[in-house]
Formats: C-alpha cells, structure tokens, sequence
C-alpha cells in the first residue's frame, strides 16, 4: 500500500519488543554441607515447545552454580559473560572466585543493564568458603539475598508455597517437645526437588520433558546416599575440594 | 419489579460497564478454556472423532482428564475446543433440540441439522459465544463430518481438526489419511493425530478420547489411551494430627433438648 503524506500528520510511534518468556522453572535449596539447584529443560514459547532439551543450569566453577529462567536468549549471554568475568579474576588472582563474591558480581552485572534488564531471574547455589551450602537468589536487576530455598520461573507460583511448607516449616506445629530442623539431609532434599518438579509438570503446561539437578557437596563430606540415586554422574575435576554431580532425569512430556 | 421486561436468553446489561473497566485496568476473569487438540475422520462405514482430555486457564492446568466429546443424539456427536463452558451449553442446547425434533418429525434427526442449528445460533452471537466445534455422525443420508468456527462459519471435509493442537493433528492427517480406510486403520489414524497434538501442543494433553460412530453402532472410548500417566511420588506427604495450630477451642453440642417417648408397650421389634 502506498503511504500518503496527509496535511496533519500525526506523530507515528513504531515498536520494537526485544524480549519473550520461554517458560520452564527453576529451583535450589542449600544443605548443611551440600547444595542443591535443579531446573526442568523444556523451552517453549508460546504453545510451542522450541526444544525438549535446553539446560538453565550452569557449573560456573568448581563449588558455584546458576540456574537462570525467563527469557533464554538472555540467560544464556548473562551465564556466558559471568563466566568470561570468572575466568579474568583466575586469570588474576590465581583461585576461583569465592560464591559471595559471584553473588556480589551477579549484582552489579545486572544493575549495569538497570534500563535495559537482562530479562532473567538467576538462582545461584553452591558452597561458600565457610563449607556452608549456600543459595542466592536474584531478580531481573540485581536485587538478591541469601536464603535456603528459592524457586523461580513458571511454576514458582506452585512450587515456592510447597517448599515454604516443607522446608520451612510453615502453617506446621512441630510435635510437642519436638523443634523442626534447621537443615534437611540430602536424600529428603532430592526427593522434594524430584517431587517439586513432577508436581508441576501435572500443572503446569510450561514444565516439562527433562529435570537436571546439580549437587554440590562441600570439601571432604559423605557422598550421603547420593551414589544410590539413578542418573547420577560425577562432574568433579579435582580430587581435593568440593565434589559436583549431575541427576538426569525424564519429565512427562505432554 | 415484574413489571420489568427481560428479555429472553443472555442478558448483555453489564457489557458496557465491563468494557470501561477492563479499559480501566481491570479485566474479567478468564474463563476455562480447552486449548485443545480435537479431530474427525471419516472413513469406510462413518466416523471416528477424537480428542484430548487437557482442560487450561491461563498456563495451569485445570482438568487433567475432562471430556471434549459431547452427546448430541445417539449417532451424532460433537467435539468442542474454546472456552469449556459454551461448547458444553452450547452442544447440550442443541441436543435437547435435536431429541424434540426427533421427537416432532418421528424421523432420526440428521447431521447437517445439529450443524445448522450449532451454525446459526454461533453466527447470532457474532463469536462471543467461544466455541469451536467438530460435529460428526451418520444418519439416513450417510456418515457426514463438519467443522464449526465460533464465528458460525461450517466446513465438509473428509478429515478435520480443531483447536490450539490442529496444526500438529493436521500434519498427521495430511500424511497419513487415505480414502476409504478401515475402522481400525481410522481409529489408529486419530489416535495419532491426538498424540501429536498432545506431544507438540502444550495447550494439549493427559489422555486420548475416541468415538466410532457406524450406521448400527456408537461407541465411546473413553481414554482409549493413556500416555502421561503419573510417576509415583518420592515422598509420603501425610500431616501428623495437630498440625495445624489454632487459636481457640469451642466444642458445642447439636442436641439441644432430646426427649425419648417410647411408643407401644413390649412389642417393639426384635433386633437381636
């Protein structure tokens, strides 16, 4: 159609929307002395599912993990330039960058796009040098805490009350006599991560096909049962300091 | 008040002063809808429909096993895709017509008259009734199969489908249907379309409902199959009793005055 010049032209605004959600949901909870963060690996937009296959959980080092969701272009460049920042601070400090100092640069790197935001939540888990475990949360710029547990994305509707219930404890009255725990062991953390995940991909249209979950045990602890968990396998690199496995797992794929 | 007039069936009073208020900011609730994968095929001896059994609102799931083929009369049937709740009113109105019809005219009601009436009530409500129909079935003029768009618009064809997960069932359907097929062959046919829907859409899901409608003969398959069955769970979530904390108890008794009269002298019933 031609375009016609008209006597009064008004102000024509044209738009660009750089962004879209790719579904699917993340999720971490910190141990004593381990560190648990999974994400489910379907990427969809829409009603269409782009892969069934599309990790959001990244090793950064040997005791750090992110697990990022939203929009997935810009999870993948935000993990790709944390990772280039990890490898200049080896480059000069000779040692890897300790988890609260990635949670800090985690911060300011999405700060630093303030009015144009990397389109993400980030998870970050892993052990601190403490031996803790540890999980810090983060929204699209930057605000972030340390908690135990956290989950993002688009079942974080469904899956954060669950966790809220059995990992904190809430609306549940311990025994009389009794105190609820101030930490998990390992196998009963897996289970509610497996059970989070399977829940939502029943509810959820968004979650679904492939569940990765990364654990980080902290220097010189038990293997805690995790050597009986189908899947598994060792992603460590040194025989000295904290020990990283992966669980794959299939998800319904309807 | 009976002095008012009202007319007779849906009452669009409030539409204006919805309108101002989704402008406003405030949006009605969504409704149900069966983002859907739902197909017909028509083949030797009549027609196989089939369909999902995934109801949504929003990304949520809402039913994992509803049922999208509706009753109309007993060789007709119809499957729905839209919002969940006018393809049920929408298809149990017309079959109510349809059995006094039958009822009025002493013959079995055809297929094209449930599509002319499903047609002309959608074209009255200009789409704002949300249903998306696949009608199928057969009757002294032979098996007939039609699609209906909320608009009111109809289609013939020998093979059709509707909903968010056409696309995924079409591409099977374009691959595979052949003229003249087998019941089984037919069956097998919709049965794949389903699965692709169900497998490709995510508006689409959980179990797959047939109906084979034969001149003789309608039969309903009820989750012919069942591909997304649930793993178990890792966990026992039982709560122990007392759980949950309260603030005060009140126990208070139902019976407020009871007095027993005894009727007869002795012989009442022998209940050893």
């Amino acid at each position: 159609m031609q375009h016609v010049a008209v006597p009064h032209a008004q102000p024509q605004q044209r738009q660009f929307n750089p962004y879209s959600e790719n579904g699917g949901t993340i999720l971490a909870i910190a141990g004593a002395n381990f560190s648990v963060i999974a994400g489910d690996t379907r990427q969809s937009e829409g009603y269409s599912i782009q892969t069934r296959y599309a990790p959001k959980v990244f090793r950064l080092t040997d005791k750090a993990v992110l697990a990022t969701n939203g929009f997935a272009a810009d999870g993948n460049m935000f993990v790709k330039k944390v990772r280039q920042r990890l490898e200049w601070y080896r480059h000069a400090h000779a040692k890897d960058m300790p988890l609260r100092a990635i949670a800090r640069l985690i911060q300011t790197m999405l700060y630093a796009r303030r009015f144009f935001p990397y389109y993400v939540y980030n998870i970050l888990g892993g052990i601190e040098e403490d031996g803790s475990g540890a999980v810090y949360s983060f929204d699209p710029v930057g605000s972030y805490e340390r908690e135990a547990c956290r989950a993002a994305g688009a079942a974080s509707s469904l899956v954060q009350p669950f966790l809220d219930n059995q990992i904190y404890f809430k609306n549940q009255t311990p025994a009389p006599g009794t105190t609820h725990p101030a930490h998990l062991p390992l196998s009963h953390v897996l289970s509610l991560v497996i059970d989070s995940f399977t829940s939502a991909t029943e509810r959820h249209i968004e979650v679904g096909d492939g569940l990765e979950i990364y654990v980080v045990l902290a220097k010189g602890s038990a293997l805690q049962g995790l050597d009986a968990i189908q899947g598994l396998s060792e992603l460590t690199t040194t025989d000295d300091g904290e020990r990283m496995f992966v669980i794959r797992r299939n998800l319904k794929r309807d | 008040m009976a002095s008012v007039f009202s007319p007779p069936g849906f009452d669009f009073s409030n539409q204006l002063r919805n309108n101002f208020m989704a402008q406003k900011g405030l949006p009605l609730p969504k409704a149900t809808s069966t983002g859907t994968t739902i197909v017909g095929c028509l083949f030797d001896g009549g027609i196989v429909l089939g369909a999902d059994t995934r109801a949504t609102e929003g990304p949520i799931v809402a039913d994992k096993n509803c049922e999208k083929i509706h009753y109309i009369t007993e060789s007709i049937r119809c499957c729905g895709a839209g919002t969940a709740a006018d393809t049920e009113f929408t298809t149990a109105l017309i079959s109510s017509n349809m059995e006094l019809h039958g009822l009025t005219t002493g013959r079995k009601p055809r297929v094209v008259t449930a599509m002319t009436m499903l047609k002309q009530m959608l074209f009255r409500y200009q789409g704002q009734v949300g249903a998306a129909l696949v009608l199928g079935g057969v009757d002294s003029t032979g098996p007939h199969l039609f699609t209906i768009a909320p608009h009111g618009s109809t289609d013939k064809l020998p093979y059709v489908t509707m909903g968010s997960g056409s696309l995924a069932a079409m591409a099977v359907f374009e691959s595979g249907w052949k003229a003249n097929m087998s019941r089984e062959a037919a069956l097998q046919l919709v049965k794949d379309a389903i699965a692709a829907g169900i497998f490709n859409d995510l508006g689409s899901g959980s179990n797959i409902d047939a109906c084979i409608i034969t001149a003789s003969h309608t039969e309903m398959l009820r989750n012919v199959e069942m591909p997304n069955q649930r793993v178990e769970k890792e966990r026992q979530y039982g709560f122990r009793r007392g759980t949950t904390a309260w603030k005060t108890e009140n126990v208070r008794s139902l019976i407020v005055n009871e007095e027993i009269t005894l009727l007869g002298g002795g012989d009442e019933m022998d209940t050893t």
